[in-house]
């Protein structure tokens, strides 16, 4: 056992971490979500096309494509490293992550020549509108609807939970296209552009008070049938390709950990408190077990084998452990935990910040009761949950 | 990045499974369960002697196999999951590391390849009454190689020829071995809540004890480098014991129908299942950070070997006592094996130092290392 790099995975780091230290700060400790400058979406972009034009924006691409024609290990590296420095990943996680693999896996030859190097050099972003009010964790469920009318799809209903919509230029939508047949057999994926008539971007107002997320209304949308994705009806297992990379693309470091708080209770005398103390090493042997078992798939690739069932328990692990460290943190300030004001709180409010949003994390990509089904049937092998309209039409119920 | 464990040692763990699964079977271990005369299986005892695993981390100039500690934390993991009802830990992890640790190179010499050999067996006697282990808490005594006092429980204490014992000299502490059939010891045997491994009640009255190679009044702090050292490895037998657990919940649940469907159709149980699962993969990870710590003898070990401990106590009791609540009123049968994994769970749990214990010791390790 050892946690060196081999030597062409060492080479690869130094470069990447000499092109990184050329153009990012480091980050500070325990980053936080909000406070993001008003520039940030531009930063972003610019940041995008620094790396592309360099072959860091996807590793794992080929490099007919724009992608550097590496493996995944090297893509692990470069998010280790690029995790360490202030860089302004966030709008183009979801586009080049999910939604242009989708294109690229499904798209015509002139969907790859129109989309894939504009979104690469961070020209256009991309979202994924899938979830809807009454489909979130049963997605396949969803309402909105797409009518053929000549060569045109018309579209009408309402996505929800989409992350920037409101810069996003084109969206992968999913719909229904007939209703009289099981649910996961009447959906078809289009390419949408964001910014033409009858798409209707409304900010969300979140239980955090933040707003990264909209609600999207599509009214006599039309979509062109040669932006289909996919055969029609066959959408559900074109999503079922966006989808394989949520997970891994939600469950990073979202916040204070098992440091941040002992810093805090350094501080303000805690350490004393035996029933902290006690509690600092559960959170400290769970972060510990949730990056640990991150070496262990780090492992697999590196040896060119396919990583195990392992790394499914990560958001299960983060969201909840966040949560926790951020009640304790601010039951430990007293009355005064309640402030979140950064000119008063302590720690510049990270955990008064992170406590508000946590609740959110156990709910997004998978929530924890998904995750745990998911855990129990596909690793565990588990009988399916009982799906009473998986046989019959859509339109039955 | 190589975190895991190499093909070699992958061999020796699917070795060393189709030979337990074979020859350490559910009646092996009940044989002492039921048998209160039986202080451990000696039939499954001289086989486990004979494959040389007991000296498997002993270096080759002292009789063992001189593999490393890697391949003894394969082995303990395997131990774990048949619920060995042998004293390999008490010989192999304590006894046995205390005399690498801390025996001058004579007492290595004397004792080590007869530990690997099965020869002698022995134990660690450190507990004397209710509460966790402090050095002001010792009132077993040693002077002039002579050792007065009671330990009680020893675990293997029946079985072990030998000890390892904690006493105090002066104004600290020491660490002795003494040889279990000699003139003034006594011992009588304990019942307890995990009877497929033996405790005893050993009373010493001026009997023989010759001190480890330690400095004078240092025994404590030799016994917390052993107890690292040990807690790795009694890591990996628990993770053992937890995974079996996991497996024999899903195969019950997958079988036992009730409302017309197999019970783990429900998310009742299937979450529950999930939960034991992220809990032992949380005690993998942390497990062989431990045995990276110890096989390189790392200035990480305390902390590593401390997480190692904590994760894979809460696991395996997690584990077993799931399992028993899966498997309804079966699992509340002497018949069935879910109560053995609960007794061994708890025993594992508390045997080295509690996971309050332990606690304290990953946020010290922790505190001094961000103070450096």
């Amino acid at each position: 056992m050892d946690f060196t790099d081999s030597t062409e995975e060492a080479a690869f780091r130094a470069e990447a971490n000499a092109f990184l230290s050329q153009h990012l700060e480091p980050k500070k400790a325990a980053a936080i979500r909000s406070g993001r400058r008003d520039d940030y979406l531009q930063r972003a972009k610019d940041w995008q096309k620094v790396k592309a034009e360099n072959q860091f924006a996807q590793i794992t691409w080929p490099k007919e494509i724009g992608g550097r024609g590496g493996s995944s290990m090297q893509q692990v590296i470069w998010n280790q490293e690029e995790g360490k420095f202030d860089a302004p990943t966030g709008p183009f996680a979801i586009g080049l992550g999910m939604c242009v693999p989708t294109v690229i896996a499904f798209g015509s030859d002139e969907h790859k020549q129109r989309y894939v190097q504009k979104a690469l050099f961070g020209e256009e972003i991309w979202c994924q509108l899938f979830s809807e009010p009454a489909a979130g964790s049963d997605v396949a469920g969803l309402k909105t609807k797409a009518v053929k009318d000549g060569d045109d799809w018309v579209i009408n209903g309402q996505k929800v939970w989409t992350s920037g919509a409101h810069y996003s230029d084109y969206g992968i939508v999913l719909v229904r296209t007939d209703p009289d047949v099981p649910k996961h057999k009447g959906l078809t994926m289009f390419i949408v552009d964001m910014k033409q008539e009858g798409v209707d971007v409304r900010p969300i107002h979140q239980a955090s008070g933040g707003s990264e997320f909209n609600e999207v209304y599509f009214t006599d949308v039309r979509i062109p049938d040669s932006d289909r994705l996919g055969e029609p009806g066959m959408g559900w297992k074109v999503a079922l390709v966006t989808l394989m990379n949520e997970r891994l693309a939600v469950g990073g470091s979202p916040g204070p950990d098992w440091a941040e708080i002992m810093d805090y209770a350094r501080g303000s005398g805690s350490m004393s408190d035996a029933a902290f103390r006690a509690k600092l090493a559960d959170w400290y042997v769970a972060a510990q077990g949730y990056k640990l078992t991150k070496f262990r798939t780090q492992t697999a690739l590196s040896k060119g084998e396919t990583p195990g069932p392992e790394n499914s328990i990560g958001k299960v692990i983060t969201a909840n452990h966040l949560q926790d460290i951020c009640n304790s943190a601010i039951e430990m300030q007293d009355h005064y935990g309640i402030i979140s004001d950064k000119d008063h709180a302590p720690a510049d409010a990270i955990f008064q910040e992170s406590f508000m949003w946590a609740p959110g994390l156990r709910i997004a990509g998978g929530t924890d009761e998904i995750l745990k089904n998911i855990i129990a049937e596909r690793v565990l092998g588990l009988p399916q949950d009982v799906r009473v309209d998986k046989d019959k039409p859509f339109s039955a119920f | 990045m190589n975190f895991d464990f190499s093909d070699d040692q992958k061999f020796l763990r699917d070795e060393a499974r189709k030979f337990l699964e074979a020859q350490c079977t559910s009646a092996h271990v009940r044989a002492v369960l039921d048998d209160d005369a039986m202080s451990h299986n000696d039939e499954v005892w001289q086989k486990i002697v004979e494959m040389g695993w007991l000296g498997a981390a002993i270096p080759e100039e002292f009789g063992g196999l001189g593999l490393g500690m890697l391949e003894l934390c394969v082995i303990a993991e395997e131990l774990g999951r048949v619920l060995a009802p042998v004293p390999f830990g008490s010989s192999a992890f304590f006894f046995a590391e205390a005399i690498k640790l801390a025996g001058s190179d004579e007492q290595k010499a004397e004792w080590l390849p007869k530990v690997a050999d099965g020869s002698i067996v022995g134990c660690l006697a450190t507990t004397e009454g209710p509460g966790a282990l402090s050095a002001s808490s010792v009132q077993t005594s040693a002077k002039d190689g002579k050792l007065s006092g009671t330990k009680l429980p020893v675990t293997d204490g029946d079985v072990a020829t030998h000890a390892a014992v904690l006493a105090k000299e002066g104004s600290g502490t020491g660490l002795y071995i003494v040889a279990l059939d000699g003139d003034g010891v006594s011992r009588k045997s304990l019942k307890t809540i995990e009877p497929t491994r033996s405790h005893a009640e050993i009373k010493f009255d001026g009997a023989s004890a010759t001190r480890l190679g330690h400095d004078t009044g240092n025994g404590m702090t030799v016994l917390d480098n052993v107890m690292n050292r040990g807690a790795v490895l009694l890591a990996f037998e628990q993770l053992g014991g937890a995974s079996r657990c996991l497996e024999m919940a899903t195969e019950y649940a997958k079988e036992r129908h009730a409302f017309g469907r197999p019970i783990g159709g429900n998310q009742a149980i299937k979450h529950k299942l999930a939960d034991i699962y992220v809990k032992n993969e949380v005690a993998r990870s942390n497990a062989y950070y431990g045995a990276w710590a110890l096989s390189t003898d790392a200035a990480e070990l305390p902390e590593a070997a401390a997480a190692a401990r904590v994760a894979a106590s809460e696991a395996f009791w997690f584990a077993s006592k799931e399992n028993i609540q899966t498997h309804g009123g079966m699992g509340f049968t002497w018949e069935v094996d879910c109560h053995l994994y609960y007794r061994r769970a708890k025993l594992l749990a508390v045997q080295a130092g509690s996971p309050a214990v332990w606690k304290e010791k990953l946020v010290s390790a922790l505190e001094t290392k961000n103070a450096a």
